[in-house]
Formats: C-alpha cells, structure tokens, sequence
C-alpha cells in the first residue's frame, strides 16, 4: 500500500517555512530566532526552554508540522519519529564539556545524545511508535525513505520523518509527515519527492 | 528571597516565570512549581557554585528543596563564615 508525505516544514536561514510557504522569519541569532519563532507561534510549553537547540529545532518544526492535524484518532503506538543528522549532540555536547571545567550541569549532560530530540517530539504529542535517530554525513533521502517506508508497511499508521542538525549557528530542521492517507501535499512517498522538497 | 528566585530562574531555564510569580512557600516540585529530579539536580548545583555549600546528604534534599523559603533558611544556616 502506497504511502505519502502529508507536509514537509523547514526552519533554516532565520525562516520557518510550511509545505513551502514561509510562516515566519528573522535574522536573529539562532538561540533568539529559536525563542521569536516558539512566541510567533503561541505555544504554551515552558518545557522548550529547558531544551538544548537540536531539540528546540525539532520540536518547533514538528509543532508546525502538526498543527491542525488531528493525530489524535490514530493509535500513538503507531505514529514513529525517524531522525538524522551529520553532527549527532556534538553542539551541546560542546557546551556539556565546557560546563565540566565548573561544575558539570546535569540539565545539559540529558541533552548529550541526539535522539533526545525524537523523545521530546514524542513526549509532546503523546507518540509511542517506533523512535530512530541515524547520524549519517549528509542527508541521506534513501535511508530516511527505505527505513520508513518499512516502518510504514509492518507497524506504523503516520511517520515523522527527516534531519535535524546544528552546531553553532549552523542549523537546519527538514521535518516530514508520511502517512497512508492523500491528504496534504498529495506527494506519493518516494526517494524523488523526498529529495525534491528538500531541496525547494 | 527575590535575588534566590531570579537565580532560580536562571539556572533552571524557567523563562515563562518572573519572581514574583514564585511564592515563598509554593512547593518546588510535583503540584507546585512542577521541577522535575534535573532540577534537583540543578538547585544542588546552583548552591554550590552561587553559595558554596555542599550538600552532603541526600537524605536532606526534600527537606531543603521543598520551597523558596527552606533553601533560603538553608543557605544562611550553612553559608559558610
């Protein structure tokens, strides 16, 4: 049974863009264009500001991602979270080891891994599926597309899938939504389509 | 107690709060504030590196984390001379 990809939202360059239309934008540094966009979009979770900036991004990203969309009526056992990025936790863990000529603080010592990010995501919105995190060197459409689509096929109703990378102020979060239904942006899930909204 | 609360603020990441939205005796943790066991974490080491005091016993923690107002009664008694 064929699969598609619902919506795609990118936050890169100061601007968060939905199914390729921007939403938001500022040319703020990374950690204030985090906070601008958490307020543009009106969201009431103190928790975002206790995440280090791989988290923040993903998290954003899957907020918009799944704004107006009623997951609710799916069984979160099989809504997944497949991730990547090239650079792993390697920005906080930065920070952690910076932390360690004081005292280490354990606020960011639980941000020393990348899949954080799938759990913050999944603690969010109630997700229970599958939860996978790939480091790869760059980002990989036939990886992300060949492990979710199988997902999709054994275990898994929706899947969230993409890259979320940073280090410094180098950043970029390409999230996608894969699903059984049309709906959406009526892109089939495949390899092409994949790669082609990632590079719109 | 304000200049406790605004490190509190500070070292546990709670933008959303200004001091005087933190009562003196509003319980820290669970119902309360709603601080999880990394803040605990966090208030051990904000102690340390703002008052210089240690906390050996764990036992002591709820005691001492329960409120505003305990950890500051904490900090006079043990800052040390």
């Amino acid at each position: 049974m064929a699969s598609f990809i619902q919506g795609s939202c990118r936050l890169q360059n100061g601007k968060v863009i939905l199914n390729g239309q921007e939403i938001f934008s500022s040319t703020v540094a990374l950690n204030a264009f985090l906070e601008k966009a958490y307020g543009h979009l009106q969201l009431n979770y103190p928790k975002f500001y206790k995440m280090d900036n791989l988290s923040r991004l993903g998290f954003l990203a899957s907020e918009v991602l799944l704004k107006g969309k009623d997951i609710s009526s799916v069984n979160p056992f099989e809504i997944s979270v497949v991730l990547s990025n090239s650079k792993g936790s390697l920005d906080t863990d930065a920070s952690y080891f910076e932390s360690m000529k004081k005292v280490a603080s354990p606020a960011l010592f639980v941000y020393t891994l990348p899949n954080i990010v799938n759990g913050e995501i999944s603690i969010r919105h109630g997700l229970k599926g599958e939860s996978t995190f790939f480091v790869t060197p760059s980002f990989d459409p036939d990886l992300l597309y060949a492990y979710s689509d199988e997902i999709l096929k054994e275990k898994s109703k929706l899947c969230l899938a993409g890259w979320v990378d940073v280090l410094g102020e180098r950043y970029e979060a390409f999230l996608y939504l894969i699903g059984k239904d049309n709906t959406g942006l009526k892109e089939k899930h495949s390899v092409e389509n994949i790669k082609s909204l990632y590079s719109a | 107690m304000s200049e406790l609360k605004v490190k509190i603020i500070d070292a546990l990441n709670l933008k959303h709060l200004k001091p005087e939205d933190i009562g003196d005796d509003q319980p820290l943790f669970v119902h309360g504030l709603g601080l999880d066991s990394i803040d605990a974490l966090e208030l051990i080491v904000l102690l340390q590196q703002n008052y210089n005091i240690k906390i050996t016993d764990p036992q002591e923690g709820p005691k001492i984390f329960k409120s505003v107002k305990t950890m500051a009664e904490y900090i006079r008694s043990h800052q040390p001379a």
